[in-house]
């Protein structure tokens, strides 16, 4: 430990380091390739993760989506092919024998599957968007963002079939003036007049959906389309510690129980899991990450014991000098550490210009695909990652360092003095 | 200073044991500058080792300044090396990427002495075989005596109880040689003992005793008179 820390040590060994110059860069290069590949590739790895991530935050993770289709197997009386359709009591029957479910959203729209948008107009504007009929409760599911001085759909709008609209950003800039405060404005929807409460920012992400969309009261939504207690499909969002494959089939077979549908129609029922799309993907990016560090670890690796192998030859090469060292009194514990620390100085310098020039690549990667649509948001590496990395260096250098100090040590300094 | 009794050395090569050392008496008292002279394979390097505790006798005792050279470990060995011999080579060795005075104070590193210390004494070294001015050289731009004194310099700094010099004049030329024996005994003259292997008669008859080595023995142990080196230097 001393000689760890006395500054004679060090100057023996930056004067071997500085003699070799050519030697020491190439034996730098090694590691920094390494600790770079390692740095750079975990980055990149934890990138696509937040990418992900991101691009996932607007809608609960554990989500899934189901509708109504028609059924493909004959069943108590009913022949195959009927067409069937969601009702708004569903919801609460299988919120109540599901408890894995946490909200259940019933929705409706019309202008996304085929049928026609709603035509809106303002004044001399108008267009076609989707409408949506919801619930409050669809905000749980799915985060919308709404602009200040506006809200969501709520409790009230619902029971009292207020005509009241959330509209979309492009569809205020195509509806409002740009100066004009677009809340508490009247928009009319197929005919009937709506007053709008706010506006939501548009983001990517979770499914359909765009900037354009417009959200009435679910209940307003039934009497302005005649839809009764129709349900276009229904959102869900199962607890963060269940199973989304299992809450998914519990779903379709209450369903199928409700509907009198054969239990094993598969048909009957359509759903898209985005809890299992999504987990999908984090395992993709989970491996991405394992990937990353076993390659990078493996490169220090090679990286570390290249450093070992050039140090052997350099102790060969210098079998004199090190009987000259003996010889003037040097003990083989110096000997020793002078070859060790060598090594570990080498590797935990390269290391620390890999871990700076990985970081900077990533910075500007990161700066690159700051604007493009590509789920690559902020690439770091945990710190825990690169201090393990160093840890891995220094012992791992240690560990190499060990052989060709061996060698040196194992050379006689009579050997090593006789003359040619 | 240096007594060993009935040393023996053999080498094993393969099959065949080479019996290089059979069985040598001598002392060297202090103050002297002995000569070991012999023809190549006559021990005489040999001796030099074990005399240097660079190898170990198999048999026989060696003592150094009272003290019993014996079962000593290397880290043992290298701690005596340092506090009671110094040693000149042939080719000089010193470490061509440390300058003059680095090479120097090398010995006194490994006894832990600080660094201004270190170079304060070093350098007062070097003045005395007259290099302070080339102190901050490498050795390749030393000529062959220059290097040679680095070397006496160096071998001194630790003011060891023993010299040790092994063909200090076998790579250089007759005029170089002469001063550096000038030198060897000018620190003899200051008291100090040394040992010089040699091959050489002139050099030999610089010093002031020959031991002569044949086939693992002492042949003949002289005091001669001796003829100083400054007869030969202008």
């Amino acid at each position: 430990m001393r000689l760890l820390f006395d500054r004679n040590t060090w100057q023996e060994i930056f004067g071997s380091i500085r003699k070799n110059k050519i030697r020491t860069i190439i034996t730098v290069i090694g590691v920094l390739w390494g600790i770079f590949v390692y740095i750079a590739l975990s980055g990149a790895a934890k990138g696509m993760d937040n990418g992900f991530e991101r691009s996932f935050e607007n809608i609960a993770m554990n989500s899934l989506f189901a509708w109504a289709q028609s059924t493909s197997i004959p069943y108590e009386g009913f022949k195959t092919g009927r067409s069937l359709q969601l009702k708004l009591n569903d919801a609460t029957v299988i919120q109540n024998r599901i408890p894995e479910i946490q909200y259940i959203a019933p929705r409706n729209v019309r202008g996304v599957f085929g049928d026609a948008p709603g035509a809106i107009v303002r004044g001399t504007k108008s267009g076609s968007y989707a409408v949506y009929g919801d619930f409050p409760v669809f905000t749980s599911i799915a985060t919308k963002e709404i602009y200040d001085n506006g809200r969501f759909i709520n409790e009230a709008d619902i029971e009292q079939s207020r005509k009241v609209a959330v509209i979309g950003e492009r569809t205020q800039q195509e509806l409002f003036e740009k100066d004009e405060d677009p809340i508490g404005g009247y928009i009319r929807i197929d005919n009937i007049y709506f007053q709008v409460v706010g506006v939501h920012k548009f983001t990517q992400g979770g499914g359909f959906g765009g900037d354009g969309d417009i959200h009435i009261p679910f209940s307003t939504y039934k009497k302005l389309y005649n839809t009764g207690e129709n349900v276009g499909w229904f959102s869900i969002a199962a607890y963060d510690d269940a199973d989304v494959v299992q809450v998914e089939k519990d779903v379709k077979s209450v369903l199928k129980g409700i509907h009198r549908v054969h239990p094993d129609d598969e048909r009957a029922f359509g759903s898209f899991n985005l809890g299992e799309i999504f987990n999908r993907i984090m395992g993709f990016s989970k491996g991405l990450t394992f990937i990353s560090l076993i390659v990078g670890v493996a490169t220090i690796l090679a990286g570390i014991i290249g450093i070992g192998a050039i140090l052997l030859i350099s102790v060969k090469e210098r079998t004199k000098e090190l009987g000259v060292r003996r010889a003037l009194g040097a003990t083989p514990r110096e000997i020793r550490s002078l070859i060790i620390l060598e090594c570990v100085f080498l590797t935990v310098i390269s290391g620390v210009m890999g871990i700076i020039l990985g970081a900077a690549v990533l910075n500007v990667v990161s700066n690159a695909t700051q604007d493009i649509d590509f789920p690559y948001t902020n690439p770091t590496v945990p710190i825990p990652l690169v201090l393990g990395a160093m840890a891995l260096m220094v012992i791992m250098g240690t560990l190499i360092g060990m052989i060709p100090a061996q060698r040196a040590v194992s050379i006689r300094p009579i050997d090593a003095l006789r003359e040619e | 200073m240096i007594e060993i009794k009935d040393l023996h050395k053999s080498y094993q090569m393969g099959s065949n044991s080479l019996h290089v050392l059979k069985g040598l008496n001598f002392k060297v008292s202090e103050g002297e500058l002995v000569a070991i002279m012999g023809s190549s394979g006559s021990g005489k390097s040999t001796l030099l080792n074990i005399l240097g505790m660079l190898d170990v006798a198999d048999d026989g005792e060696y003592i150094l300044d009272g003290v019993t050279i014996k079962n000593m470990n290397e880290t043992k060995a290298a701690q005596y090396r340092n506090k009671f011999l110094g040693f000149i080579f042939q080719s000089f060795n010193l470490i061509n990427y440390k300058t003059a005075l680095e090479n120097v104070a090398l010995p006194l590193y490994y006894q832990g002495m600080g660094r201004k210390a270190r170079q304060e004494k070093a350098l007062k070294y070097l003045e005395q075989v007259g290099l302070k001015e080339w102190s901050h050289h490498l050795p390749n731009e030393l000529s062959g005596g220059q290097k040679q004194r680095v070397a006496i310099a160096r071998a001194m700094v630790t003011e060891p109880k023993v010299l040790l010099a092994d063909e200090l004049t076998g790579a250089l030329d007759s005029k170089t040689s002469y001063e550096v024996m000038d030198l060897l005994q000018t620190i003899n003259d200051l008291g100090n003992t040394i040992l010089v292997v040699t091959h050489e008669e002139d050099i030999a008859h610089m010093c002031k005793r020959i031991v002569h080595l044949r086939d693992g023995i002492i042949v003949k142990d002289e005091k001669i008179k001796q003829v100083r080196a400054s007869e030969y230097v202008q």
